[in-house]
């Protein structure tokens, strides 16, 4: 395998800092909880469903405890108590709940001990449906076999969820192994779930469980007609990243976009409410063997991919020892990356197998996600298709774990029908010509390619230096990430966030960090 | 004014030759290729050419095709509705804006309402710019503001009032359900009814964004898909002094 010799020292001090940086902001997430793990609490306990208003039944419960002052100690507790006194399951519980038919104030009178004994097998109930969840996706990679990496991911993003399907049956027949079912546009700041199946969105499909159902489904008769296992992806980051998450689990979804990061810079999410989130939200995906991908492409996006490149490396590293935490294994990791060099640059190619080969390098076990170029995507769709035969060389040549498909509509709208084909034939044609040109070259030791690395890897390690120094969270508010500033106490969803109480309980928590 | 009457142009003048690609929700098959066919000729087209066909799931397939359109248009008779301005360059426009408005001139810009996109507002703001062409940011003789994306209008203008800004430059999605339509007129209503109306330089930016479609709603100037900093900078200098010379 061509290789750029980086020493093992430096990795593990760039290992050090990061996990540094993660533990800083962890200290002060646990003391915190929101109104979004919460409702996960209750979605994980086997409340779903909307009230007369189409308001989510975990949304409405946890308003209804929060409005009491009930919320402080978690939903867990007093939930419990509402289904000793309802005698019923937790969603007969919840309607009773929601209608009134249960005083809230009356969760006091409950025998302690019962209480506790009913959240114990809540609690182990929901995660026995995570591991239950984990080992069918197991079985199916078993019964399947799991193709070869880089992994074929493309989007799909109609709107609706039927004709997604239809797209998502062809992108599966031209070779797709992932297929990823796009949101509707902003549905990251929604501070709830959307319920049902849905056929209108804007520039893609709300992430409903239902949805995930109806996809997953279809996915599983194509695995069965293909003889090869077909991932699916949905997306995490925003107000309702463990939500979402329990979700996912639940309709055994493989992937899950997954970056507090990503809701801070580009969402404009508070910080403090996105970084609790996706503890727990992680966790989640940790038991149910869910991959998540992280967004460091989006970077890119908004700053130069060469002056900037450094600030990847360092959120990949900041990113993997917040997962860890999360208790991820590195098979699950899919950390993010993109192929976004100006054109015009000289030797950009060069630059892109640099910064490549250096994520692939630095996490040798996980499956390191690599996004095509979109910033000098033209509308000349001719062109824009030979930049993604180069992105589809690249990825094959340094070896990526997951490889999100270019498409030559990038510019342009959101892909027809044989968009995907063009994309798909494309990728199948260059890594099957070039399947083990990484293994047959060598990178030059003192050649443009190591040195750049190397140069990436130095600066990763003074900025990283550098936010330990300032901390995560002033990092972010003085815009070292993207060239975008966050406030701690600005963005989205601050109010959701509350300072656990003395006898805060959350006893899935508990058994997913145990 | 003297016709002028054209055809696309494949090997020689008005042969009219047309490359097309599309889906037909069919089997691929000898069947299949003859309705592409059929198909395209009903487009006006003759000397049709299926070149290429491929099964890209069951029931649909994918063409490639060839063929001769028989339309004419008389170009002498086209008008362009994009919007006429005289490019200049930053060097250019930081030098006019010092010696002909002797001060700089102040911008704020964000993507309004539930538009959550700030790729378009960013290409034409920051520093770094879009297409090789720097931003407004990078512009000495121009101040500015993004305020990013989802802002309300009121904000937006309760900033721009603030700031006391020359222009308003606002970004938005066109969206199939016309929230972009919606949003839009908000904050000409908004304005209009603090008595802003004449206020500022008002231009919208988007990739579906028209000329004709901002100046009809009542916006100076809207800008598509592709603009360059430098073009939207070179339409701010332009009103600015027309503004001046009716004063």
């Amino acid at each position: 395998m061509a290789h750029i010799p980086i020493q093992q020292e430096q990795i593990d001090r760039v290992k050090g800092l990061a996990r540094d940086i993660a533990f800083q902001v962890h200290g002060f997430l646990s003391d915190y909880s929101s109104v979004s793990i919460e409702r996960t609490v209750l979605r994980l306990y086997g409340v779903d469903g909307i009230d007369k208003d189409g308001m989510p039944l975990p949304n409405r419960i946890v308003d209804m405890f929060g409005r009491t002052n009930l919320l402080e100690n978690g939903v867990s507790r007093n939930f419990a108590a509402a289904m000793v006194l309802s005698e019923a399951d937790p969603l007969t519980t919840a309607e009773r709940i929601e209608k009134g038919d249960i005083p809230l104030h009356d969760v006091h009178t409950c025998v302690v001990e019962d209480v506790q004994k009913k959240e114990r097998e809540l609690a182990q109930k929901a995660v026995k449906a995570l591991d239950e969840s984990h080992r069918r996706k197991e079985k199916k990679a078993e019964t399947y076999g799991l193709p070869d990496q880089p992994w074929k991911y493309i989007i799909v993003a109609t709107g609706n969820v039927y004709e997604d399907v239809t797209h998502a049956r062809s992108a599966v027949h031209s070779g797709a192994d992932i297929i990823a079912q796009i949101r509707s546009t902003a549905q990251s700041l929604l501070d709830y779930i959307p319920y049902g199946p849905t056929t209108e969105g804007f520039g893609g499909t709300f992430a409903t469980q239902a949805n995930f159902k109806i996809m997953r489904q279809a996915l599983d008769e194509e695995s069965e007609k293909h003889g090869r296992f077909i991932r699916l992806v949905n997306y995490s980051s925003g107000l309702c990243m463990a939500e979402i998450a329990a979700c996912a689990a639940f309709e055994e979804l493989d992937i899950l976009l997954n970056d507090s990061m990503y809701g801070i810079l580009f969402r404009d999410i508070n910080m403090k409410r996105t970084f609790v989130d996706q503890h727990f939200s992680r966790l989640i995906c940790a038991r149910a063997g869910i991959i998540i991908n992280t967004g460091e492409d989006n970077y890119l996006t908004t700053s130069d991919a060469i002056e900037n490149a450094h600030t990847v490396t360092a959120s990949q590293l900041i990113n993997e020892a917040m997962a860890k935490r999360a208790l991820l294994s590195d098979n699950l990791l899919g950390l993010g990356h993109a192929f976004e060099i100006d054109p015009h640059v000289e030797n950009a190619f060069l630059y892109e197998i640099a910064h490549a080969q250096l994520a692939r390098q630095l996490f040798p076990h996980s499956p390191v996600k690599y996004m095509p170029p979109t910033r000098y995507k033209s509308t000349d769709i001719f062109y824009s298709h030979s930049l993604d035969t180069l992105f589809n060389l690249a990825s094959i040549a340094t070896n990526q774990g997951i490889h999100l498909a270019g498409i030559l509509t990038e510019a342009i709208q959101n892909p027809y029908l044989h968009d995907r084909y063009l994309a798909l034939s494309n990728i199948n044609f260059v890594f099957h010509v070039a399947k083990d040109l990484g293994e047959e070259v060598q990178f030059k030791r003192d050649g443009f390619i190591c040195k750049r690395a190397q140069k990436v890897l130095d600066e990763a390690e003074d900025f990283l230096k550098d936010v330990k120094e300032t901390g995560l969270m002033e990092a972010i508010t003085t815009g070292k990430f993207a060239d975008i500033s966050r406030p701690v106490q600005g963005g989205k969803g601050l109010e959701g966030v509350f300072k656990k109480g003395p006898d805060y309980s959350n006893p899935i928590m508990d058994l997913l960090e145990k | 004014m003297k016709e002028n009457v054209i055809k696309p142009y494949g090997y020689a003048m008005n042969d009219g030759v047309m490359q097309l690609s599309f889906t037909l929700p069919v089997e691929n098959g000898s069947k299949a290729k003859k309705a592409a066919e059929l198909y395209v000729s009903r487009l006006n087209m003759d000397k049709v050419s299926v070149v290429h066909s491929s099964k890209i799931s069951d029931d649909f397939t994918f063409f490639v095709v060839y063929a001769r359109a028989l339309p004419t248009i008389d170009y002498a008779t086209v008008v362009s509705d994009e919007i006429q301005i005289e490019e200049m360059g930053f060097y250019e426009i930081n030098e006019l804006i010092k010696k002909k408005l002797n001060r700089p001139l102040t911008v704020v810009g964000a993507a309004i309402g539930s538009d959550a996109h700030t790729v378009g507002i960013d290409a034409i703001m920051n520093m770094k710019g879009y297409n090789q062409d720097y931003g407004l940011e990078r512009y000495p003789q121009i101040n500015t503001c993004n305020m990013g994306a989802q802002v309300p209008p009121s904000s937006l203008i309760q900033k721009a009032v603030e700031i006391q800004a020359d222009a308003i430059l606002i970004s938005q999605t066109v969206t199939q359900r016309d929230t972009h339509i919606r949003n839009l007129k908000e904050l000409l209503e908004n304005l209009n009814s603090a008595g802003l109306g004449e206020r500022f330089i008002l231009i919208v930016g988007g990739p579906g964004i028209t000329n004709d479609f901002a100046v009809g709603l009542g916006f100076h100037a809207g800008f598509g898909r592709g603009t360059r900093p430098s073009q939207v900078a070179s339409f701010l200098v332009m009103k600015m002094l027309e503004k001046g010379e009716k004063k």
